[in-house]
């Protein structure tokens, strides 16, 4: 059964379905988002998710969670 | 002959080191405020820079297949120094870098921690945290600060890498309002010292590399030149002309006129 998780991501309440088989992971919701995991980073309830842990970072709802990149600057 | 000054043509062996790394360039540009990412790339191309500045960002969430920086400026290509650009507090500056870290890899980076608008004055308190904070995190600190030579020092006792004083607000382009007083704190800084925010136009730049600066950092002077390119082409010049000057010793300056040509043989 799939169960659903809300979010907010990078400020925004979003709602997502889990995975049939267990609870969502970081990198299933990259996935979902569709990112490529090699040019963000994650800060989930502002502690860094290190990338080698992506996929066993499990998500609850009300879990807050910045994804940022590189944007050009000064 | 075996003289000890080394031919013009050796200037490229005149290199600069942070944290360990050295550099041939002394111009290090910033990525922010150009038309679009390939002008960006093209500009950061002709200036000739190898440490690129970034900010660090959310991601548009709504837009995840949009090209990013990295497919423009290429990170193997060019040293990513990851800035805290926007952030008013030491701890959003850390949170900012430890982000950056994680999404680069890179332990380089430029700390500012700013004061309000309209000045964006460095909040030297709030930059003193943040440094204290990142140097113990294991970060390579260079470091926008005040034109203030105790904070300069300081900085450097704590272990930042680079002290980079403005010599004007960010994105004023009102050039270096304060040479005397960068002189100043320069004789007491070993780490290398970089001019950060206030370049207008080249002149301004070579100024600073004359006063003995080991690089300049800018931006807008580029970004928001009518015509970026050619401007960021000028920036290549005017650093390498500023750093030969400052190598090659000015002239003293006197009161009066001293003739170039000979007042011998005049004719009568």
């Amino acid at each position: 059964m799939h169960s659903s998780v809300t979010l907010t991501l990078n400020g925004e309440s979003r709602v997502f379905e889990g995975p049939a088989d267990g609870p969502l992971s970081v990198a299933a919701l990259l996935v979902l988002i569709g990112l490529d995991t090699r040019k963000v980073a994650v800060e989930r309830n502002e502690e860094i998710v290190p990338r080698s842990r992506y996929a066993e970072t499990w998500l609850v709802s009300g879990d807050s969670l910045e994804i940022v990149h590189f944007i050009g600057g000064g | 002959m075996d003289g000890s000054i080394a031919p013009e043509g050796q200037a490229a062996d005149d290199t600069w080191t942070v944290a360990g790394r050295t550099f041939r360039s002394r111009l290090i540009v910033g990525t922010g405020r150009y038309k679009d990412l390939e002008e960006t790339g093209r500009a950061i191309e002709a200036s000739g820079a190898e440490i690129v500045t970034v900010a660090v960002r959310r991601v548009n969430l709504s837009d995840a297949g949009a090209p990013m920086l990295q497919d423009y400026v290429d990170p193997k290509k060019y040293t990513y120094l990851p800035n805290t650009a926007g952030c008013f507090t030491a701890k959003d500056a850390v949170r900012t870098l430890r982000l950056a870290r994680e999404a680069g890899g890179w332990n380089l980076v430029k700390l500012e921690v700013l004061g309000p608008p309209p000045l964006l004055y460095p909040d030297m308190q709030g930059t003193f945290e943040a440094a204290e904070a990142l140097i113990k995190d294991g970060f390579e600190v260079m470091v926008y600060c005040a034109d203030d030579p105790l904070a300069a020092k300081r900085l450097q006792d704590m272990g930042c890498v680079a002290i980079m004083p403005l010599g004007a607000p960010i994105g004023s382009g009102l050039g270096l309002q304060n040479p005397a007083m960068l002189t100043m704190i320069m004789e007491n800084i070993t780490v290398p010292f970089l001019v950060d925010a206030g370049v207008g136009t080249a002149s301004d730049a070579a100024i600073a590399m004359e006063l003995g600066c080991d690089a300049v950092l800018l931006n807008s002077a580029i970004a928001h030149a009518k015509d970026p390119i050619l401007m960021a082409k000028a920036m290549k010049a005017a650093v390498e002309a500023g750093r030969l000057a400052y190598r090659a010793g000015r002239m003293p300056r006197r009161m009066g006129a001293d003739p170039s040509s000979p007042l011998t043989g005049l004719i009568r």
